[in-house]
């Protein structure tokens, strides 16, 4: 059918003549099939990428369950076993109303120890270090302020320097047992229970670790008193 | 290497519109790992090949999933290249190249997560790096699958290999280790700035040097040959 077509005009005696016109110049598409080739190749992707995305959702979820559960293991300095409280219309509960929004609650954690004895409580907390955010998770006797521990979940402060908030031993076990709110010094005075002694070169990071422990201890307590109060009514 | 560059015709390093002159899949490979290494030559890709080779296993870890991207990429370009209509051709390569970039985030989350987490927002960021465009649109989109796989190959191990070197001597002489291991000991006394964005660019241009001396050494011997 389609030679009919071709070898009408005598002028073009042969297919050689006939293809570069084609090839030289691109036919007009209409924009339903541009519309169509689009829509067609975005649905497959979106599929795809939803799969995969299915496919790996409990492997991270896992993982950041898993990474939560050590942190609170080491800054409530193991806990025999927790309670995940949610803070809820400013109120702390065990189990908040509507299920599915759980994930995007602020959460405390109660840890106990074998007898039952309530250890302290764990909270996260995030504020502005020296270049980014700094995210911790703090363990502390919420009664009495006293620090248990804290731990660095994310920082992206200077490498060799800042980072040593997370990285200097001496720096990060010198808060079990101080009193907040803390203050930072260049030396410490050993009597001073709400002393802490900020890292040299890394000064704004580790004043950035004591003011973020301070918020979230100043925010939590009241929580927690509160709670505590409703659970021994 | 120089058995495979021999394969490849010195005119195809000119760059011509329209196909790429025909090679073997040894010279489609070798092409991104050595004439045309996309950081050392091309110089294409330079946002994560400075933010993420502060440490060797991040630097590997983002030539890896790059690799992947251009391979998975330029294979659908390839197979679809007569289905995208030239005037949505560079949407439709975004779109194929998201959806990779996208698998390959997810399942480095997954697989790990340690590393998912320092390389941050820059496997997101693999979309919008000019070689995964550049290749689809200059290769992959005008030759059959099997080639445009091997061309996606080849640039993903140059690609990698760039940043390995650059990740190795950053991390060695950052923090005294390679892959978290301490090599240098603890008298080492790291030199911080590597591991900064200012030894990024230092190191980044050491390497241009060495690549171009290479460059002129075998151009000159090549010079010699023929006469």
């Amino acid at each position: 059918m389609s030679g009919h077509a071709h070898h009408g005009p005598p002028s073009a005696p042969s297919a050689v003549a006939v293809t570069p016109p084609a090839t030289a110049k691109a036919p007009e598409v209409s924009s339903w099939k541009l519309l169509a080739t689009l829509a067609i190749g975005g649905a497959a992707a979106g599929l795809l990428v939803v799969a995969v995305y299915k496919a790996t959702l409990p492997t991270i979820e896992q993982y950041a369950a898993a990474k939560e559960a050590t942190a609170v293991r080491e800054v409530l300095k193991a806990p025999a076993r927790w309670d995940t409280l949610y803070l809820q219309k400013g109120v702390l509960t065990k189990s908040p109303t509507s299920g599915e929004d759980r994930k995007g609650l602020p959460k405390a954690y109660l840890g106990f120890d074998a007898d039952g004895k309530e250890l302290g409580a764990a909270v996260t907390a995030q504020e502005p270090g020296f270049q980014e955010e700094v995210l911790l998770m703090i363990g502390f006797e919420p009664s009495s302020g006293t620090l248990i521990g804290f731990k660095v979940l994310a920082e992206k402060e200077t490498p060799g320097l800042g980072d040593k908030i997370e990285r200097d031993t001496s720096f990060v076990s010198q808060f079990a047992g101080r009193i907040a709110p803390l203050k930072g010094v260049k030396t410490r005075n050993a009597t001073d229970p709400s002393q802490v002694q900020t890292i040299t070169g890394a000064t704004i990071s580790s004043r950035a670790v004591i003011r973020i422990i301070n918020h979230a201890v100043e925010r939590w307590q009241p929580l927690l008193a509160a709670y505590e109060k409703g659970r021994t009514k | 290497m120089t058995t495979a560059l021999a394969h490849s015709p010195a005119a195809a390093l000119d760059f011509v519109p329209g196909a790429p002159p025909p090679a073997t899949l040894r010279a489609d490979i070798w092409r991104g790992i050595a004439a045309e290494n996309p950081v050392l030559v091309q110089m294409l890709g330079m946002c994560p090949t400075m933010a993420v080779t502060n440490v060797l296993a991040n630097g590997i870890a983002m030539g890896v999933a790059t690799t992947f991207v251009l391979v998975g990429s330029g294979l659908f370009v390839s197979l679809l290249r007569k289905y995208i209509a030239h005037e949505v051709r560079i949407t439709s390569y975004i779109l194929i190249i998201a959806t990779f970039v996208t698998l390959a985030d997810l399942l480095l989350a997954a697989s790990f997560p340690e590393i998912s987490k320092a390389l941050g927002p820059f496997i997101p960021l693999i979309v919008a790096n000019c070689l995964l465009l550049g290749r689809a649109e200059a290769f992959a989109a005008k030759v059959g699958p099997v080639r445009a796989v091997a061309d996606g190959m080849g640039m993903g191990i140059g690609f990698t290999l760039s940043l390995a070197a650059m990740s190795a001597i950053r991390e060695l002489l950052g923090r005294g280790s390679l892959l978290g291991f301490d090599i240098l000991g603890p008298r080492w006394e790291p030199w911080v700035f590597m591991v900064l964005p200012a030894g990024g660019f230092f190191t980044l241009g050491l390497l241009l040097i060495t690549a171009a001396w290479i460059d002129e050494l075998r151009r000159r011997r090549r010079a010699l040959e023929a006469k």
